[in-house]
């Protein structure tokens, strides 16, 4: 039997379905190797899909062989190839080398629950973006949001309760929106499907309850993407969250949001709403702008390395709204290129990081000087994924740099502040990231700090060096993200008239 | 050997190199030092091989791929790129010949990871000689900055930190902040980076915004030292002087000039150039830049410090002399890269030589140490009258190259500025030799004789290159004339 057909309904059921059977594996390990194997074949389904995308296949799927727009339906294309690849790689990544550091902070008996929970968030967040109906987004929004705040205050960090009850109110609210979003433009055409929606909301006459709705998604989404200024939630729950949930989270939660944003007002409200760009030009544009100089200078004088790589993302998640606030191709373009490069160069740095935390109790930047003369190949792991980050050429962060410059060109007269903008954030990060290196490198270690006996644990170090030899593979070889994304790209603006 | 195939092995050679020394230096120092010799020396065959077929006429080229869509990483090889890696592979195999001696006679630690940054820095240094648009000149920048660092900061105390800040941030800065836009700028308008002979540029791009692009290039390329951003060059000195002598004197300064000349003859386009009247800021930028670097030079107490702004200085007349844009001025830009390394490196091998024999780093305790340190002193003499331009030196030639060309564009500020520059650069080192020679020494300083015989073989060898060039100069000028070939008189 050929699966091909059906890996779209395979993406989400296989881990939604392993998720409560995952609770069943009481014995010490075996929990992990459950959810280990769920998530590499969430892997390798995702990669098929991308493959088979890149060769031109476009899927569809109607669950139930119920059409839409009455059953539940399933697509992939380009753009949501890519986010499954981000939301699959870093998932599988995460868990398979992440055992020595989630031994340390879970208890085993505690284990299955929080592999179940995992499990549960990555099938919601493919989910996400698999569906191809407003309604089912939401509901798919909530199962990875409620895990995700499972997860963050799984950890012994006790400073992740109130973290996680700010994350747990703000994303309520965003997704409220969003459904309130949702709600009204259901009222206007009575579909929930998207393509749908495109079709009909063109023939509503009465646009003020649609520009209401655009409005509510727009704020919803971005509050669960955490753009400036709704980002408040995101540092806390980033530092104190368990640290490999960390790498999966930073990787790509905030991308499946953006995601969503990004789909919805291109596919529904763009085309058919007059002067719809205005959201962009006026609204996320000087928000990505502010969000990039702002959220990068508090990252200069950060003391606690999480927290400065959790602002860090903020800064990169401005990147992506300006890229995509551009409504070009080249824009759209280097944007899901940023995504994927952001989510290569972050997960890497959060498993250089989860690296040393089994070493160092307290990861302010203080206590961690001197480590890379115990930790030489972790701390240089760390270092590449920080130039990714900078966007020194020949890595991965370089090319979707290049891009989105080459793209801000194109903006006429405000070119030459975007170009501006972007380069002075880049010194800025680059600073940052300097910041981390000097530290690692050249200050003597605290005095009541005990040196470090050897690197982070193999599975950790050889995740974190898969990541580094990632950014640098595709910093030179970017092809294959690349046609993703220009196919992403092309689609979203197909979209646009 | 095919020269398509030399162009990889430029590069991989010293990449080889690197991973060999770090192999053999788990073994023993010897093996390490004769890898490093070995590879030196195949550098510079692989290299001196492809002249040949420059001579010819031929262009070898090598396309490794696509970064991204009509924008690969592409080497190709031109007169200007030939000299330029001829002239650092050929001085590698000196320089790690006076490494060894130096490094040894110091007891500097971590030598490993000394020689195999510097095996890295040469493999950037060829990528960006035989940089085949502005692209892959950009990627080999950047490793050239990176590898580097480690150099620099060698010490690891914390003066030393911060001064290799300075050097990092610097050059990270302007190449990202000013380079970089630069160069998609290019892009964007040009629709490719490829350097080709007589520009991409003209047509696309006209007015002021010649000016300001030729700004952000010159600017971003720090490398090359024009003021204000300088800074770095003098912060580099808390190197080890190998390093100094190499690369702050040869391989990374002058991949600095390199670019700048480059892109004006490949990317601008000279004829394009001397037709725009916003890119005459030039001129004047480097022509304050030499006044004003030898001005601090005359200044300083420290003898490195001074070859550093000395340095500055002498890089400006490349920049001035390409920004001349006159046929008789860019071969003058080539050939004074290549005399100044070879008068710069021996002074900078001179002044470690002194440091260590004597430890003396400072210019007052330099009084009548010709008699202690005669080969050293000696060939410090000949590098310093280079820089100043007394033949028969190196530095003759290319100053008349420079004059001869202002002459043809008749500009008078090129020509006051040389002049002017040849009384202070006449005024920061004549004192210097005739104390060394002609000054009783003060007494209480440490007895000391001559440096170790590596270091004092190789300085030497640099002093004799520096006063050969003015005789043997026939090939350069020859391969340089190429070009300039198609450019109007």
């Amino acid at each position: 039997m050929d699966l091909t057909p059906h890996l779209p309904v395979l993406q989400v059921v296989v881990p939604l379905l392993s998720s409560p059977l995952l609770l069943l594996l009481r014995p010490r390990g075996l929990a992990w190797a459950g959810a280990a194997a769920v998530a590499l074949l969430s892997f390798a389904i995702a990669l098929n899909m991308a493959l088979a995308v890149a060769a031109g296949i476009q899927f569809s799927y109607a669950v139930g062989g119920w059409e839409p727009p009455y059953g539940i339906a399933l697509s992939v294309d380009a753009f949501s190839a890519l986010i499954l690849l981000i939301v699959t790689g870093a998932g599988a990544i995460a868990i398979l080398a992440g055992k020595p550091s989630v031994d340390r902070e879970i208890d085993a008996e505690r284990q299955p629950l929080f592999y179940s929970a995992w499990i549960l968030a990555m099938a919601g967040l493919t989910g996400i973006a698999l569906s191809a109906d407003a309604f089912n987004i939401f509901v798919f929004m909530e199962i990875s949001s409620l895990a995700s705040y499972v997860l963050i205050a799984g950890g012994p960090d006790r400073r992740a309760l109130p973290a996680v009850f700010k994350y747990l109110i703000m994303g309520t609210i965003g997704a409220t929106f969003y459904l309130i979003g949702v709600g009204l433009v259901y009222m206007m055409t009575g579909t929930l499907n998207l393509a749908d929606m495109e079709a009909r909301i063109g023939g509503v006459t009465d646009i003020n309850p649609l520009l209401v709705a655009a409005g509510f998604i727009t704020i919803g989404l971005a509050l669960k993407a955490a753009v400036f200024p709704l980002h408040v939630w995101l540092p806390n729950a980033y530092t104190h969250a368990p640290h490999m949930i960390t790498v999966f989270l930073a990787a790509c939660a905030t991308k499946v949001a953006i995601y969503v944003l990004l789909r919805f007002d291109f596919f529904v409200f763009q085309a058919n709403l007059d002067r719809h760009d205005v959201q962009f030009s006026l609204f996320l544009m000087p928000l990505a702008l502010l969000g990039i100089l702002v959220a990068s200078a508090v990252a200069m004088f950060e003391g606690h390395i999480k927290r400065l790589l959790a602002m860090s993302s903020v800064a990169q998640i401005g990147y992506i709204m300006l890229g995509a606030s551009f409504i070009t191709e080249a824009g759209l373009t280097a944007s899901a290129l940023h995504m994927f490069n952001h989510a290569l160069a972050k997960g890497g740095l959060f498993l250089a990081i989860a690296g040393l935390a089994c070493h160092y109790g307290d990861l302010r930047l203080a206590r961690l000087a001197g480590a890379a003369r115990s930790m030489p190949w972790t701390a240089a792991a760390l270092v590449v994924c920080g130039f990714s980050l900078v966007g020194i050429p020949g890595t991965a962060g370089f090319v979707s740099k290049w891009l989105l410059l080459d793209a801000a060109l194109d903006e006429g007269r405000f070119a030459a502040v975007l170009v501006g903008v972007i380069l002075v954030s880049s010194l800025m990060a680059l600073a940052y990231v300097w910041r981390i290196v000097e530290t690692l490198y050249f200050k003597p270690a605290a005095q009541d700090v005990a040196t470090p006996t050897g690197e982070a644990p193999l599975p950790l170090l050889l995740a974190a060096w898969l990541a580094a030899i990632a950014n640098i593979g595709f910093g030179l070889f970017p092809q294959f993200p690349l046609e993703l994304c220009s196919a992403a790209a092309e689609l979203l603006l197909g979209h646009t008239l | 050997m095919s020269a398509d195939l030399a162009i990889l092995l430029a590069i991989c050679v010293p990449l080889a190199t690197a991973v060999g020394i770090q192999l053999a230096g788990r073994i023993s120092d010897n093996l390490r030092e004769a890898v490093t010799l070995a590879g030196a020396a195949t550098l510079a065959w692989v290299v001196w091989g492809m002249l040949p077929a420059l001579f010819a006429g031929e262009r070898p080229a090598l396309t490794l791929g696509e970064l991204l869509p009509g924008i690969a990483i592409a080497f190709e090889v031109e007169p200007l790129g030939m000299l330029f890696a001829a002239l650092a592979s050929g001085l590698w195999i000196i320089n790690s010949i006076y490494s060894i001696g130096y490094m040894r006679g110091n007891r500097e630690k971590k030598q490993t990871r000394f020689y195999t940054c510097f095996a890295l820095a040469l493999a950037a240094t060829m990528g960006i000689a035989f940089a085949g648009n502005l692209l892959t000149l950009f990627l080999c920048y950047e490793l050239l900055t990176l590898s580097t660092y480690p150099l620099v900061s060698h010490k690891g105390d914390e003066a030393t930190v911060r001064s290799a800040r300075v050097y990092l941030g610097i050059l990270l800065c302007t190449s990202i902040g000013l380079f970089l836009p630069a160069i998609i700028w290019t892009y964007h308008v040009a629709g490719t980076g490829d350097f080709i002979a007589g520009g991409i540029l003209a047509g696309k791009i006209a007015g002021a915004d010649v000016g300001l692009l030729l700004a952000l290039f010159v600017f971003g390329v720090g490398k090359a030292a024009v003021m204000p951003v300088h800074r770095w060059l003098p912060a580099a000195m808390v190197a080890p002087t190998p390093v100094s002598a190499l690369l702050h004197a040869v391989a990374v300064v002058k991949a600095g000039v390199f670019s700048i000349t480059k892109i004006i003859v490949y990317v601008f386009g000279v004829d394009f150039l001397f037709a725009t009247p916003s890119s005459g800021w030039l001129v004047y930028a480097a022509a304050f830049t030499i006044i004003a670097a030898s001005l601090i030079a005359l200044r300083q107490t420290n003898l490195k410090r001074l070859l550093a702004y000395s340095t500055v200085a002498q890089l400006s007349y490349v920049v001035m002399a390409a920004a001349v844009l006159k046929p008789l001025a860019e071969i003058g830009a080539a050939i004074h890269m290549v005399a100044h390394a070879f008068g710069k490196i021996t002074l900078f091998f001179a002044a470690g030589a002194i440091y260590t024999a004597a430890h003396k780093t400072e210019l007052n305790q330099l009084y009548g140490i010709g008699r202690r340190m005669p080969w050293t002193m000696a060939a410090f003499t000949i590098g310093a009258l280079s820089m100043i331009g007394v033949p028969p030196t190196g530095g003759f030639v290319s100053k008349w190259y420079i004059l001869a060309g202002a002459f043809q564009a008749e500009n008078l500020l090129a020509i006051f500025t040389i002049i002017g520059s040849t009384v202070l650069n006449a005024a920061y080192f004549l004192p210097i030799i005739f104390m060394a020679w002609f000054a009783d020494e003060r007494p209480g300083g440490p007895e000391h004789g001559e440096a170790p015989p590596l270091v004092v073989l190789a300085l030497v060898l640099t002093a004799l290159l520096t006063l050969g060039f003015f005789f043997f100069n026939g090939p350069v000028i020859a391969l340089e004339q190429q070009l300039v070939g198609g450019m109007a008189q």
